[in-house]
């Protein structure tokens, strides 16, 4: 999907000087600044965390949470990320129809997901949290909704190149492309672990 | 060994190459560069009239010229359009044309990511600009403080069109840092070890990582300041229980690596300038290119240095000060080595040099008020005077100004295959660094006298007129200056001297290429045995010996090479427009934004899709 511009004698594409195809390198470079992206937002959430209790100006997190219903949707997440590196594996060997099946398993696993946020979301407001009310409104929903749009957009994503398989340019789905996809899919899903432990699961520890 | 004939693709032909089209879908690292440096240069033109307008405002007490508002903005707008659109994207010019050049390689890793990086950029700033048009500019300073910027206190859209703008700043910026790192890191020609990058590229391998680990920290203090704004968060509003101190560490947990992501490309060219006039190699280049990592690294953990006075508390302050205090060491060692550069050099004081010199002993005045400041009881006191003013315009004109300069008169003939006219560049040399220390350096007296900054005007009788006048008069010798300098440097366009190749005897890859190079940049990948790669070709090898990587025999060449070329693209501009319609669109109805973001997609797609 990239070409390599360097200079040459006579071959078009010599190694990479760093040893790492332009594409992943450049897919991890973007990863890493993603990740100073989320410690910001999760560093104001735990910034703000608990300050609301100070004002008595509810509603909070554990009138809300049902950790039985986020665990589910974490195992989801998790589980898609197993059927992500099946993909990668399958395309490795050369097995389209496994990555087919694979990719779309790993979209539909992250599609219900965003299901799953979806209901929160509509669930906490109608339980009285909003945007707007209180810090972990703000807090909460900027956070989880970035990370929801990040797995949204992931999703588009992996469609997209499911389709791309059954089109003219399948040739263009490469191990490569296949494997920077899961890179993404990895990410979004290590920093909904973190999420996960820092949002839910610390407030249920002393 | 007859050369081989060079082949390029049917769209590199000289029809293809001309007319405004070809510059909107180019992809050429070259071109690109050349667009960056004209936007930079206009830019520079726009803040400079901001400048004046502040200064003229100043310059006597109890004045009226323009009022209280407006000034405001004058000051937002001329810090934010020096910093934004001109200092960074005049070392983008320079990182676009010569970093491809300087390591041997045909363009950049991914060069229409770097077409899209430049119309972001440019819709950015036009956006940003535009607010003068459409009710308000922004007036809340370029470093917006919380809760001044909320909507209760910035009732306007001044700072909604700052908060957009810099977003989109920052997507361009964004992408350009990660197609620069894999750049930098994977097209080396043969040879090319890291240590023998000339250091001009590793200061900007150093920025770039500076880039993509800052940037998302400005990217959410803006998401949360746009969320509160918008959408009523409470995020910065204190009666919610909101901290307006949040906003101040992470804006600052981006601006103080932004400050080196100023300084160090000028940094970078100056360790270039002063080993080729001084006709001696870099003194140290090891420890110049170790300390600019430092200073990048070490430049992630002093930024609440902006934040002495809001009471942290001594243990954070101690910190904070040590750390500060130790940045100086990795600076004062690459001043030291640039001393021992031309210490014993055979010095050609051309206008490019004095620049280089000028940088030295100007960012160093300009250091030494910075030490001061990194004392938290001293700083006390010069928090929000015009003693920070002096130190940032030293380190700044004085310092990221002059290197960029020195840059342009330097690499003039490169990209234009003209030499610039010596005697002018001299007069505009002489005259900016007059002009510089005319305005900036009684700038210290009156923070010491104890004027505050941002103040629209003043009572007289405080010992401030004097100062305030000298200051006024300097910026105008600087406008003078920067008139002459642009009167060479369209004269030097239309009829200067031809330069040829190598007019000052360079060392490094770019010298080896004709002045301007062809499309294609090499015909052939050059082989590398030093960091001094066309010094050797020469002169014979720097270091005195044969070098086992040197080739033996000539390598067996085709009669014909074809070279490929990546095809232009209008995917670039049509993405960039894409971003920009979703970021005005949230000023101006929803519907424009998902506009914008479906041409974001679709036009992605499109590019993903196009034939390479």
């Amino acid at each position: 999907m990239s070409s390599d511009h360097s200079a040459v004698s006579v071959h078009e594409h010599p190694p990479p000087s760093f040893g790492v195809p332009n594409l992943k390198l450049a897919f991890w470079l973007f990863l890493a600044s993603d990740c100073m992206l989320f410690g910001s937002l999760i560093a104001t959430y735990l910034s703000y965390r608990g300050k609301d209790q100070l004002f008595g100006n509810g509603p909070y997190p554990l009138d809300l949470f049902s950790v039985e219903v986020t665990t589910i949707s974490t195992f989801d997440l998790l589980m898609s990320s197993v059927t992500m590196v099946l993909a990668v594996a399958a395309i490795q060997r050369g097995n389209m129809f496994q990555t087919r099946l694979w990719l779309g398993l790993t979209a539909l696993l992250g599609a219900i997901f965003v299901g799953f946020q979806g209901y929160e979301f509509t669930h906490f407001y109608l339980e009285g949290l909003k945007l707007q009310g209180n810090l972990f409104g703000s807090t909460f929903y900027v956070l989880t909704g970035f990370h929801g749009t990040h797995v949204t957009l992931g999703v588009v994503w992996l469609l997209l190149v499911l389709a791309t398989t059954f089109t003219k340019h399948k040739n263009m789905v490469t191990h490569l492309n296949v494997e920077v996809a899961g890179l993404y899919w990895h990410f979004v899903d290590i920093v909904w672990i973190v999420i996960f432990t820092l949002v839910y699961l610390m407030e249920y520890t002393v | 060994m007859a050369s081989p004939a060079i082949v390029l693709p049917e769209h590199c032909s000289e029809e293809k190459l001309s007319g405004i089209w070809s510059w909107i879908t180019t992809v050429d690292h070259k071109r690109i560069g050349v667009m960056y440096g004209v936007s930079a240069l206009s830019f520079f033109v726009l803040g400079g009239v901001e400048a004046l307008a502040i200064r003229t405002q100043l310059a006597m007490p109890n004045q009226s010229i323009v009022g209280a508002h407006f000034y405001n903005s004058l000051v937002t707008m001329h810090a934010t359009t020096m910093i934004f659109l001109m200092v960074m994207p005049l070392s983008a010019a320079f990182f676009n044309y010569m970093v491809p050049l300087m390591i041997g390689a045909r363009d950049v890793a991914f060069p229409r990511l770097n077409a899209f990086s430049f119309w972001t950029f440019l819709f950015g700033g036009l956006f940003i600009n535009s607010s003068f048009f459409f009710g308000e500019a922004p007036a809340a300073g370029w470093f917006g403080y919380a809760n001044l910027t909320s909507i209760q206190y910035s009732p306007g859209p001044g700072v909604d069109f700052w908060a957009l703008g810099l977003q989109t700043l920052g997507v361009a910026s964004l992408a350009a840092g990660f197609n620069f790192i894999a750049t930098i890191l994977n097209m080396r020609a043969p040879g090319m070890s890291l240590m023998r990058m000339p250091v001009f590229v590793w200061m900007t391998l150093v920025v770039q990582f500076l880039v993509i680990l800052s940037f998302p920290m400005i990217t959410v203090a803006l998401i949360l300041l746009t969320f509160d704004r918008m959408f009523g968060t409470n995020f910065y509003v204190p009666e919610a229980g909101g901290d307006p101190l949040l906003w101040q560490h992470l804006f600052w947990l981006f601006g103080h690596p932004e400050v080196y992501i100023l300084i160090l490309p000028a940094m970078g060219i100056v360790s270039e300038v002063l080993p080729v006039f001084a006709r001696k190699p870099l003194f140290g280049a090891p420890f110049v290119i170790f300390s600019g990592i430092l200073i990048g690294f070490v430049g992630f953990g002093v930024w609440s240095h902006h934040m002495f006075t809001t009471g942290l508390g001594p243990v954070a302050d101690t910190a904070f000060s040590l750390a500060t205090m130790l940045i100086a060491i990795p600076t004062g060692v690459k001043i030291f080595n640039w001393l021992a550069t031309i210490w014993g050099g055979s010095i050609r004081f051309t206008t490019a040099m004095l620049f280089a010199l000028g940088f030295i002993s100007m960012f160093t005045i300009g250091g030494l008020s910075g030490v001061m400041h990194a004392s938290p009881p001293i700083d006390l006191h010069h928090q929000d005077s015009y003693f920070v003013v002096a130190h940032f315009h030293y380190v700044l004109y004085g310092g990221a100004i002059l290197g960029l300069f020195s840059g342009i008169y330097y690499w003039f003939p490169k990209i234009t295959g003209k030499l610039m006219d010596e005697s002018w560049g001299k007069v505009h040399f002489w005259s900016s660094l007059v002009g510089l220390n005319v305005t900036f350096f009684p700038m210290h007296f009156l923070g010491m006298q104890g004027m505050p900054r941002r103040v629209y005007t003043y009572e007289g009788g405080f010992g401030w007129d004097i100062w305030n006048l000298c200051a006024t008069v300097g910026a105008f010798m600087l406008a003078l200056s920067a008139l002459i300098f642009f009167i060479n440097l369209l004269k030097s366009l239309a009829n200067g001297e031809q330069a040829g190749n190598d007019p000052w005897d360079g060392a490094t890859l770019e010298w080896t290429l004709t002045s301007p190079p062809p499309v294609h940049n090499f015909d052939l990948m050059p082989k590398v045995t030093s960091e001094r790669p066309f010094w050797d070709q020469k002169y014979g090898s720097t270091h005195g010996h044969d070098d086992t990587t040197e080739v033996a025999e000539e390598e067996q060449l085709p009669a014909e090479i074809h070279i490929h070329m990546p095809p232009a693209s209008y995917w670039p501009m049509v993405v960039s427009f894409g971003v920009i319609t979703f970021f005005a669109g949230l000023m101006i109805h929803p519907v424009v934004s998902v506009v914008g973001a479906l041409t974001v997609i679709v036009g992605t797609v499109a590019w993903t899709f196009e034939p390479e």
